[in-house]
């Protein structure tokens, strides 16, 4: 996915543990990153140390970083900056290609034209060294 | 062979919705004395306590401190919102199996007066720029707590074509009651077309269709049945009591239309012997219009996506076959950041005949269902006049 340079990040930051360091740092180097598990085949998100499944090890792979939004909100009234200063802006629950969801902001389109089905795809921005934020921006249907 | 059935004996309010007298602690031993005052039992009688703590910080160690109990039973649990109904299913469990005989619950927030209003939208009061754990998944996309259930009023709608003036009945209803209690934070009646012209918060949830923020607190008081007769005050029966978790963080529900509701609704029903339109009154945690619904279908009293049209039927409202949230509920009345706890003490209240203008005529039944977190940790309590 496109890593982006040209948004200035002031947005809350991940401080990555030992298992979350991979998916912020794959992001910053512009790959999307999905845990499975080898014992059992479940993949899931957010990343945790264990397999939900059957308590395994994960390990990492690449996802396509595109997906479709499930669920969404245009979030209208929000006491904090920066977020203050962007409303209204999209939250979204996004259905992955490889069956995880996770939430993000849908950018890049007018607020009202946001349904569930639209298809999206992954971008990042690079919030300080080593981590990256994924965003989704519509897309062509694959 | 004594009567070890779990009653509610004793019910206190603290001040509300606004008390800038009061500290969150305050709120929780004020609550107390009136629960004590109410079923006149001793104070050195209670040898069990549960709390989910306070909005000042205190643990429930702390606060057993703080009120000086001697137990032998205590319950910390904390899940948010549906703490209480959870600490009624282990309290019933520990009165049952004789490891204690009379249980307090307690809970207090100073929440309106030392917050303002900042709790749905205000945004996650952080220190640092970093966030860490189960936060960093969510934090940097500005989601508020009304667009987490935003995001689950937008799927019921489009997965059941519910519609914004179905949801809209639930806040207008509510607030027909609230018109009833004295001290309710919104009293003057509201139509759907209100509701609807109110500011957009968080597509599709408007302003009306949100809890107040108050301060407020409440205490309960449970013993057995044995130990009751000899009280003034008529005996509320914990017929079933069960609880379920699906997720805790909204970005990790499992389906945006479905709650731990459909899980431990059955159970409770079945522990009670009733099936749902058997219910003369429910106690159901507002703190939207959509939580309202949600539970409503999870907990069978209609199908999967029914909620809007059963809603819309009106038998909810005042005169309705089965009159939701009686005091005016989190929508209008109190909702100092967990509600769990009013929904118990209103059901009582209507059990015992004692709501006044908002009596349910002959109420024999009560449902009461809490949501923790956003639609995460659901509690169902059945309660009932007569003994089973």
């Amino acid at each position: 996915m496109e890593v982006r340079t040209d948004v200035e990040y002031a947005k809350p930051i991940p401080a990555p543990d030992a298992t979350s360091a991979p998916f912020w740092q794959g992001a910053a180097q512009g790959e999307l990153r999905v845990q499975r598990c080898p014992a059992c085949d479940h993949r899931q998100h957010y990343p945790r140390k264990l397999c939900t499944r059957c308590g395994g090890d994960p390990i990492w792979e690449p996802a396509s970083g595109r997906g479709e939004i499930h669920t969404f909100t245009v979030v209208r009234q929000y006491g904090m900056p920066p977020f203050k200063d962007e409303l209204p802006y999209v939250v979204a629950m996004i259905d992955l290609e490889e069956g995880v969801r996770m939430m993000g902001n849908v950018t890049d389109v007018d607020p009202e034209a946001v349904h569930i089905g639209m298809p999206v795809e992954a971008y990042a921005v690079l919030a300080e060294e080593g981590v990256g934020i994924p965003y989704w921006r519509p897309a062509e249907p694959s | 062979m004594s009567d070890r059935t779990p009653v509610i004996i004793g019910i206190g309010l603290s001040d509300y919705p606004k008390a800038p007298h009061l500290s969150a602690i305050e709120h929780h031993a004020l609550a107390a004395q009136r629960a004590l005052a109410d079923c006149g039992l001793p104070k050195s009688e209670i040898d069990g306590y549960a709390t989910a703590g306070s909005m000042g910080g205190q643990s429930a160690i702390d606060l057993a401190e703080y009120l000086g109990i001697e137990h032998r039973f205590i319950d910390g649990t904390m899940v948010g919102g549906s703490s209480f109904e959870f600490h009624v299913e282990h309290a019933a469990a520990m009165l049952r199996a004789g490891h204690c005989e009379t249980v307090l619950i307690t809970d207090g927030s100073d929440y309106f007066s030392r917050m303002g209003r900042a709790l749905g939208t205000g945004g996650h009061g952080r220190r640092s720029r970093h966030v860490s754990d189960s936060t960093q998944w969510e934090a940097p996309y500005g989601n508020s707590l009304v667009g987490s259930y935003a995001m689950v009023a937008q799927r019921h709608m489009h997965e059941y074509g519910t519609k914004p003036e179905q949801l809209a009945e639930i806040a207008v209803g509510v607030r027909e009651y609230a018109g009833l209690n004295p001290n309710a934070m919104y009293r003057e009646p509201i139509t759907v077309d209100d509701v609807l012209g109110s500011r957009m918060i968080a597509d599709p949830l408007h302003k009306l269709e949100c809890c107040v923020v108050s301060d407020g607190g409440g205490a309960l008081i449970m013993t057995t049945a044995e130990r009751a007769r000899d009280l003034a005050p008529d005996p509320v029966y914990v017929l079933g009591a069960a609880n379920g978790k699906s997720h805790w963080n909204i970005s990790q529900m499992p389906d945006f239309t479905r709650s731990a509701a459909a899980i431990c609704g059955p159970a409770a029903f079945e522990q009670a012997g009733l099936a749902p339109n058997e219910i003369d009154t429910v106690q159901l945690y507002d703190s939207f219009t959509i939580t309202v619904l949600t539970l409503l279908e999870d907990l069978g009293f209609c199908q999967k996506g029914d909620g809007g049209p059963f809603v819309a039927e009106g038998v909810l409202r005042r005169g309705g076959r089965m009159p939701l949230n009686t005091d005016g509920g989190g929508l209008s009345s109190c909702h100092p950041g967990m509600r769990g706890i009013f929904l118990l003490i209103e059901a009582t209240r209507q059990l015992r005949h004692q709501a006044g203008e908002a009596q349910v005529p002959d109420a024999r039944t009560a449902l009461c269902c809490g949501s923790g977190g956003y639609l995460s940790a659901i509690g169902a309590v059945i309660l009932g006049r007569e003994h089973p």
